[in-house]
């Protein structure tokens, strides 16, 4: 079953909506062969929110490469840009 | 159902707005198997074996951190009580040999502290034990990590007075031998002492416990603060519904980080310990939370009830998202680590008496509170005695983590630093029970341990 090989991560940007964020963004999964699942975003609490349910599965790079470029890249366009496993959210969110 | 945007939201500002994390994970570590009669080929066991599994544990901590994105704030180890493995080598120099192997094994294996230097002490004293408390002061001041611990009382033993009344010579001459008294602070007394507690000073790997044992400490005041701030019209039952609902969330990061931390190590799975514990960061304050139900400063009329029930909405809210939720579970009112609690002894609003009596409600006890370095030995016995007494009689764990500072007065403020904090010296009462204490001996086991 291709479904069990997921190994799906959230990774959540929180700051202020500017262009070229889910460009850049994409960009850096689409080279490192990573899969977006689902893409959604939203204003909350007067935040900026977009998160991105992806797959891991493939790619070479390790979660722990992946959390620290993508902060990386967060502090570029002055974001907080999240990497999490989705089962934290499970765990935390369903009973 | 997928995890909406709200949801990975409310996580994520937990974590990167309200200081959420896991405080600590603890692993237990059994000594017994170490003893030997050689000291030197004892002392070589037990430090390969703590150095191994501190290693082990660091890794494997750090690898979840980066995949769960919330921080694991402290790696720590605890160890069988280690009175027990010296009951055939009770020296000074022998305790304070094992001291520095713990130390070292601490230092080498990664983790800023071990717990477990201590014993239990409830009913008497065996040599080793009393070698042990002898040893204290120096072994306090001279090794960096190791934490200390003696459990005096239990609600089927009573209290073991002479134990106790060697605790105040023991923590001013402790206090004498390190800046401000700091080192007092690796020293906790308890009564009915919890032996999977993952928290700093009092955790040990309890007699009861299997070869190893992998315990969580998880926290949050900052949290449970934003959500009583967004509850500002509810009444009492509402307050503790959100609290409970929010608790049960960080309850369940907890347990999830404990199981795949437990499953990594290839060991058993421990306890939750959900503790709302402050640090000195703004926001991460127990204080603060009691400020947000509406109290002005904590110690004003009406904190305890505000405690209370804040203290039963975390136990409850723990309990339904945890079947191991264990340890101390409830909230730390330490007076160092906390700025709120701070700023209320120093504006007058929370003395030594309100403290005592908010400990009643509170998961430990006295904790974290600096009083002046004049105190006599027999007053600070008695502060511990009365405080231990809560616990006895009501069938729960209270605890004392007092620092005498040699050379200040009541109303001075002492720089600990770091994650200690600082600590406003309170006054004591200047009225004496040392003839009363003088008595020593036993008190009795109260009456709600007969059950049989």
């Amino acid at each position: 079953m291709e479904q069990e090989k997921k190994e799906l991560v959230f990774i959540t940007v929180i700051g202020n909506d500017q262009k070229g964020i889910v460009a850049r963004i994409s960009n850096y999964l689409y080279k490192h062969d990573i899969n977006i699942e689902d893409i959604s975003q939203k204003i909350t609490a007067g935040y900026f929110v977009m998160t991105m349910l992806v797959d891991i599965a493939s790619t070479r790079r390790s979660i722990e490469k992946i959390s620290a470029e993508l902060a990386n890249m967060g502090v570029d366009m002055g974001l907080k840009i999240q990497v999490q496993h989705e089962n934290i959210f499970k765990m935390m969110h369903r009973v | 159902m997928a995890i909406s945007t709200d949801e990975v939201f409310e996580t994520a500002s937990m974590i990167l707005s309200h200081h959420l994390d896991i405080r600590t994970v603890t692993l237990g570590v059994n000594l017994k198997d170490c003893v030997d009669s050689h000291f030197p080929t004892f002392k070589e066991k037990v430090l390969r074996k703590l150095e191994k599994g501190a290693r082990n544990l660091v890794e494997e901590a750090r690898a979840l951190e980066v995949k769960y994105g919330i921080p694991i704030v402290n790696k720590r180890l605890s160890v069988t009580p280690i009175s027990l493995i010296m009951e055939g080598h009770a020296t000074r120099a022998k305790y304070l040999q094992m001291a520095r192997t713990l130390d070292r094994a601490a230092r080498q294996g990664g983790v800023d502290f071990i717990g477990g230097f201590g014993g239990m002490v409830q009913k008497g004293m065996t040599r080793s034990e009393e070698m042990l408390i002898r040893a204290l002061p120096e072994l306090l001041a001279k090794t960096e990590r190791v934490c200390s611990f003696l459990n005096v009382g239990s609600n089927v033993a009573g209290m073991n007075l002479d134990a106790v009344n060697l605790l105040g010579p023991m923590l001013l001459e402790a206090a004498g031998m390190s800046e401000n008294g700091i080192g007092c602070a690796k020293f906790c007394v308890f009564v009915n002492a919890p032996e999977d507690n993952p928290f700093m000073a009092g955790a040990f790997h309890g007699v009861g416990e299997g070869e190893f044992s992998l315990n969580v400490g998880i926290s949050g005041p900052g949290v449970v603060r934003a959500v009583v701030e967004q509850n500002r019209e509810c009444d009492l039952t509402q307050l503790s519904e959100v609290i409970k609902r929010t608790v049960f969330k960080i309850t369940r990061a907890g347990e999830l980080i404990g199981r795949e931390l437990a499953a990594a190590l290839e060991i058993p799975f421990g306890v939750v310990d959900i503790s709302l514990a402050s640090t000195t960061a703004p926001g991460d304050s127990v204080a603060r939370v009691l400020e947000g139900f509406g109290i002005e400063r904590v110690g004003a009329h009406g904190s305890t009830l505000a405690l209370a029930l804040m203290m039963d909405a975390v136990k409850k809210g723990g309990a339904m998202a945890s079947g191991n939720v264990g340890g101390l579970s409830g909230t730390f009112i330490p007076v160092s680590e906390d700025l709120g609690m701070i700023e209320a002894v120093q504006e007058g609003a929370l003395g030594l008496d309100k403290l005592e009596a908010l400990s009643a409600v509170c998961s430990v006890g006295l904790d974290m509170f600096a009083i002046p370095g004049d105190t006599s030995p027999e007053c600070i016995s008695a502060i511990i005695a009365d405080e231990l007494a809560i616990g006895v009689i009501n069938n729960k764990t209270t605890a004392v983590r007092v620092i005498p500072v040699p050379g200040s007065k009541a109303g001075d403020l002492v720089e600990f630093g770091g994650l200690l904090g600082s600590a406003p010296v309170m006054a004591v009462n200047r009225f004496s029970a040392a003839e009363f204490m003088r008595r020593g001996g036993r008190l009795p086991a109260p009456v709600t341990s007969l059950r049989n």
